[in-house]
């Protein structure tokens, strides 16, 4: 699907950061999302802000933590908080961006990371939301990075842990959920998606090199909106694999 | 107000706030008394079968681990705990088969390291009960809630998901903007457990570094449990109180365990021990090695001190001290440890 010169979790961290602007602020997980954000620091993005769901404020980060409130995520940070006051700067429209990740989406960017299965007797027991639903329901532009299959990509999920923009257009603010909130984009290891202004469905904005347009939707239960001339993503610069060596120096993320 | 929706999962740990107030009144003494004791001590007193349990801490972070193998050391039943995002105190006393029930927000998986198998097979063979689900936000409020003596809290969370259907949160119409609101009621555990670099013998509590949301908890709690490094003198507090995350009355016990949250990190003090962590993740994929597991580091040990001596003792204990201050690389080999 690649070329040797790159691995595909090295494209998705690229796609990733280059999504995150300079002078904005980001709640990252652990793996691919705090590489990518990492990664837009040290680009094109300095001053990124990055948050952590459980108190860490604009950490620098020295080596690649491994947990969500690892001390590695307040590392000269300019505040180490609680979980009450970034949960409430997302409440109150702080935060531009935040990234989850998926076990299953449907056309609208719902996500599931609860079960698969009866929720009573679960053939597959997930995490649960963590603050996925929290990000997903309060920050301004969400960034899904998910596998990208036929299992994943479902026209109908067993369970919605995390609001996307539920049965369309207009659909969240009439829950209840923040104006001008929701998914923004999602990453795969075949493409990127955004959301058309309409109708709210996954639509293709750009495609991974080598990956054609007919294995995209292969991948999905779910007909995804493919406009006429669909670009292909950059492949990372070696500027860019060079910083990632640098941050994830093990290979614990990008080297899988 | 109008209700809008219900959520349908099991209401945990709510009290009305007058006989929360009174409970307080009866229960909590606001003496200046020392009260430290042993883990032992500890859980046999404020640990009982049934009770709804959380801890302090946030997924491999800070977690009172001394307490949580004394709890399976007691033998305790039927516990419900508080998937406040717990992920190693919780994997194991479901895999002890003390947690029989779970609110989660965030368990059975191990971040990074993987999904916890222990936790897993007990909720996919039904030997362990997700009663209910919430965010982690959501959680952290119920918490706030209960910490404000207040019966709910409003956020605008769970809304449009399943995640709410499965809550034990309402919808309502906001009186004011015209909205849903989501209401999220307070949550009171019965025993919240702490692991605190320092803390004086009548339970005056510090915390170095994020406060995840032990601030809310230790308030929402009705019995308090704090382990810490040290027990300092209360003159070391007072210099310092902005620091004080728990102030003692709300404690009710103050152990001594240096390494207390092994195998997970403390800040700035010593950082997870993955090797051990792999090892209970590698033995509870069967019931068999789960059981090895608790013979081995819970049972087979006298006390929390020959458990460290047994998880590689004072070479492996520096080994984690010097990575946490990043004087060594995490995956370093460790030199001479066999």
């Amino acid at each position: 699907m690649t070329d040797a010169r790159y691995t595909s979790t090295e494209l998705l961290a690229c796609v990733a950061a280059r999504l995150l602007e300079d002078g904005k602020s980001v709640f990252v997980g652990t793996g691919l999302p705090m590489i990518a954000a990492m990664l837009a620091q040290r680009t094109h993005a300095p001053h990124l802000l990055i948050i952590f769901e459980a108190g860490g404020i604009g950490p620098q980060v020295p080596v690649l933590p491994i947990s969500v409130g690892d001390s590695r995520t307040f590392h000269r940070a300019v505040s180490a908080s609680s979980m009450h006051d970034v949960m409430s700067a997302l409440q109150s429209g702080y935060v531009d961006y935040g990234f989850l990740g998926a076990a299953a989406i449907d056309p609208y960017g719902n996500i599931n990371t609860t079960v698969f299965g009866d929720w009573e007797r679960p053939e597959v027991r997930l995490p649960g939301s963590g603050g996925a639903n929290d990000i997903g329901s309060l920050c301004w532009r969400t960034i899904i990075v998910m596998r990208q299959d036929r299992r994943r990509f479902l026209k109908r999920l067993p369970f919605v842990t995390t609001p996307g923009y539920l049965t369309g257009p207009g659909a969240r603010e009439a829950a209840g959920l923040p104006e001008g909130t929701g998914p923004y984009r999602v990453i795969t290891q075949l493409g990127v998606y955004g959301f058309g202004e309409e109708t709210r469905r996954l639509m293709l904005l750009s495609r991974h090199p080598g990956v054609t347009v007919e294995e995209i939707q292969a991948n999905s239960e779910f007909e995804i909106l493919i406009p006429a001339d669909v670009p292909e993503s950059a492949p990372p610069t070696p500027e860019e694999q060079r910083i990632l060596r640098e941050i994830d120096p093990a290979g614990m993320v990008v080297g899988k | 107000m109008e209700i809008l929706y219900e959520g349908h999962g099991e209401l945990v740990g709510w009290h009305d706030p007058d006989e929360h107030r009174q409970w307080v009144r009866e229960n909590k003494s606001r003496e200046r008394k020392d009260k430290t004791m042993t883990v032992a001590e500890a859980v046999e007193k404020f640990v009982r079968d049934g009770d709804f349990i959380a801890c302090g801490g946030f997924g491999h972070v800070r977690v009172p681990m001394a307490l949580i193998y004394e709890i399976i050391r007691q033998g305790r039943q039927n516990l419900t705990m508080a998937g406040k995002t717990a992920v190693h105190d919780i994997d194991v006393l479901i895999g002890a088969g003390c947690v029989s029930r779970v609110e989660v927000a965030y368990s059975f998986g191990h971040e990074l390291r993987g999904l916890s198998p222990a936790g897993r097979r007990a909720v996919e063979t039904g030997k362990c009960k997700v009663v209910a689900e919430i965010s982690n936000a959501g959680y952290q409020w119920r918490f706030l809630a209960a910490a404000m003596g207040l019966p709910f809290i409003p956020a605008r969370i769970l809304m449009g998901t399943d995640t709410f259907e499965k809550s034990s949160a309402k919808i309502v119409r906001d009186p004011w903007s015209g909205k849903p609101i989501c209401l999220l009621p307070a949550a009171y555990p019965d025993v919240a457990m702490f692991h605190v670099p320092r803390c004086d013998r009548y339970g005056n509590a510090q915390i170095d570094g994020i406060l995840v949301e032990d601030f809310e908890l230790a308030r929402a709690a009705r019995r308090v449990i704090i382990t810490t490094e040290e027990i300092v003198d209360e003159d070391v507090i007072r210099r310092h109180p902005d620091r004080t995350v728990v102030p003692f009355y709300l404690v009710d016990a103050v152990c001594e365990v240096p390494y207390g949250a092994h195998p997970t990190q403390m800040p700035y003090l010593y950082f997870f021990d993955e090797e051990h962590i792999r090892e209970w993740l590698t033995l509870s994929r069967t019931e068999e090695g789960t059981k090895a597991y608790f013979d081995r580091y819970v049972f087979g040990v006298r006390d929390f001190e020959e458990y460290l001596e047994r998880v590689g003792g004072i070479r492996k204990l520096n080994y984690l001290r010097r990575v946490e201050q990043l004087r060594e690389s995490m995956w370093a080999p460790e030199e001479g440890n066999d």
